[in-house]
């Protein structure tokens, strides 16, 4: 029998086969399938339009819908759009509607699913949304799919997949207290280009990967699709077992690779060279070192989204704006309630990490949402209105992407846009965290 | 089958977020007349310069463009299907590019919105807005009617007959992979022809 990568593993279990290779074409068992308010109205149309408005999803307790990207807007349509989510859960009956203006409203859907036990090892997930390969992080196969395939496993539970070959990226040694998961995946994204892994798995490993928390994990894997790629993957591990086993009683099957596993490719990184790195405009493969930009003066610093707006990328910034001013507007958008909530009660020196963003003139959003990731309405917090300089922790720097076309988005870690908010020019955070 | 037209030639990764801005998201593809307005933005989010046209005119919901010529990894960033769709809208039938992006080359053929072919060689400089193209999906070739200039284009394989079946959900029925419109809960997925929407 042929020796395969966790991704193969894992779709093999999910087509009931006993080996699949890359490019195999399978039909994949979904065991979540994730909508948001952007795309859910449409996959909902699909799915009445196409197995008739009595139809029922294939199964209630698989469908987990989360309003989260135009939530706190005066846009008619947008809070149509969530009433279309309401109605289809109430008509559905399914339990896993995070609905807005509710206690159990969360915010961004990929950091949802995770703090909501959504997550398991050796499952598949599909959303309608491309960062969803942000949960490979937890050892499963999660890849993003249109409202049409989306609306095909609504009614099914199953979807036709090409097996992708396996990318393998493998960082040894300490990495530096400088050094965050968001220079990692910057780096591999310049060295592959943003088509680098089209159509491919790409696998984190190493002693330095496997030393992340989960969240440092989560931000190399939803990046993956910056590269083009299918889905990210991460062995499973102690750190994993003990996040998703405090957020789900479900049961789960983790998956390694066999030692024979065959990779398309591998490329081996040594933690301790690291340096932080920038992704300038308009490309997240468009890299540089952060110390090569010291003339780039900013307008704008921006830390949020399911890239850049946990909770750890949070205690991370405050590290270094504690103490110190923001030189410009700099705006703050936790990604989930949750998280939301920790900036009211995660303290740094018995301050809490809300009070040192205030008092370092930040810009902060109580309430949780993709806010300007990805520009929005006109009245989106945050948004790009005009030609602004902006540094930011999300994942994407394409002409118009946090607003308007005049703006230029650079892309970095928590350290380096907190680092950078305080000079006003884009600055290597080392500068600041000795 | 043959899709004789204008062409409008672009670069490379020409992203979701340039084909329809993410502020015009709040269109729901699957309402008629939000899918028209979908139609009238695309590519509302390229930066615009002298030498070329806007795709669609102002005021107008359609544009004049059947055949969209474009380099490297066209389509990349976002799963929003609003994009092939704004582009099927707008009245275009065919993306020529060197590459495309997975999520959006699936969605083209899950929707059947546009032909998604792919080209050995780059052709953004073998055309120039405007001018007027013949694609054969049979012989696989796109010609250049003023110059007489015949391109290859690599096979559709898999994804044609999906495409020209109108999207996964019309092909899925012809083959009988899943059954007939409208007969309500617990659809199946029988064997079938091993095409589908794959990417
Ligand atoms: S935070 Fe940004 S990238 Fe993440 S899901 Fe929201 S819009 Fe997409």
């Amino acid at each position: 029998m042929s020796e395969m990568t966790m991704t193969e593993k894992i779709l093999a279990r999910a087509a009931g086969k006993r080996a699949v290779e890359p490019g195999d074409n399978v039909w994949v068992a979904a065991d979540v399938l994730m909508t948001h308010d952007v795309c859910g109205p449409g996959t909902i149309g699909i799915f009445r339009r196409e197995f008739g408005a009595q139809a029922r999803v294939w199964d209630r307790d698989r469908v987990v819908l989360i309003p989260d990207h135009y939530i706190f807007t005066k846009d008619d349509k947008a809070h149509r759009n969530v009433d279309i989510l309401r109605e289809f859960a109430a008509d559905q009956s399914l339990p896993h509607l995070y609905d807005v203006g509710t206690p159990r409203y969360k915010g961004v859907c990929h950091i949802a699913l995770a703090e909501e036990g959504h997550n398991r090892p050796g499952e598949v997930l599909f959303g309608t949304d491309s960062h969803t390969c942000t949960a490979g992080a937890f050892n499963e196969f999660a890849t993003g799919i249109g409202n049409t395939d989306a609306a095909f496993v609504m009614g099914t539970g199953k979807l036709l997949l090409k097996v992708p070959p396996t990318m393998r990226f493998v960082f040894d040694g300490e990495v530096p207290s400088y050094i965050l998961a968001k220079d990692l995946i910057l780096q591999i994204i310049g060295d592959i280009g943003v088509d680098g892994a089209t159509y491919r798995a790409m696998e984190f490993a190493g002693d330095a990967v496997m030393r992340l928390s989960m969240e440092e994990r989560m931000t190399l894997a939803n990046m993956v699709i910056e590269a083009g790629g299918k889905n990210g993957i991460i062995a499973a591990d102690e750190t994993t077992r003990a996040y998703v086993g405090a957020r789900t009683k479900k049961s789960f099957d983790e998956v390694t690779n066999d030692p024979g596993a065959s990779f398309s490719f591998e490329r081996r990184y040594d933690a301790s060279r690291l340096e932080p790195v920038v992704a300038r405009p308009h490309s997240p493969d468009n890299r540089a070192l952060a110390r090569e930009l010291k003339d780039v003066r900013l307008t704008r610093a921006y830390i949020g989204s399911c890239t850049g707006g946990k909770l750890t990328d949070f205690v991370n910034a405050a590290q270094v704006l504690r103490g110190r001013h923001v030189a410009v507007d700099t705006f703050l958008v936790p990604s989930t309630t949750e998280v939301s909530t920790g900036l009211r009660t995660h303290t740094i020196d018995g301050r809490p990490l809300l009070d040192i963003f205030r008092d370092a003139g930040c810009q902060v959003s109580i309430e949780a949402s993709c806010a300007a990731c990805l520009g929005g309405p006109k009245d989106t917090f945050g948004r790009i209105n005009g030609p602004e300089v902006c540094i930011s922790t999300t994942n994407r720097n394409f002409p118009g992407r946090m607003g308007s076309k005049e703006g230029q988005v650079y892309l970095a870690s928590p350290y380096t846009v907190a680092a950078s908010a305080v000079t006003g020019r884009i600055t290597d955070p080392r500068e600041l965290l000795q | 089958m043959t899709i004789r037209g204008r062409v409008y030639v672009l670069g490379d990764n020409i992203d979701t977020d340039q084909i329809i801005p993410a502020e015009y998201l709040n269109l729901v593809p699957t309402i008629p007349e939000e899918y028209r307005k979908l139609g009238s933005y695309a590519l509302a989010g390229l930066a615009r310069t002298p030498d070329q046209p806007p795709f669609v005119p102002p005021g107008a919901m359609t544009g004049p463009f059947t055949i969209i010529v474009a380099g490297k990894n066209f389509g990349c960033g976002s799963s929003r299907e609003h994009a092939p769709i704004a582009l099927g809208a707008a009245g275009t039938k065919a993306v020529v590019a060197e590459s495309f992006a997975r999520i959006f080359f699936r969605n083209c053929v899950a929707t059947g919105e546009l032909y998604p072919c792919e080209t050995p060689a780059r052709l953004v400089d073998a055309f120039r807005t405007n001018e007027e193209a013949v694609l054969d999906l049979e012989a696989n070739t796109l010609t250049n009617v003023a110059t007489g200039a015949v391109h290859t284009l690599r096979p559709l394989g898999d994804a044609g007959p999906v495409i020209a079946a109108g999207g996964l959900f019309a092909y899925a029925r012809q083959t009988g992979m899943i059954s007939a419109a409208g007969t309500g809960a617990g659809a199946s997925v029988s064997g079938g022809p091993q095409a589908g929407a794959d990417d």
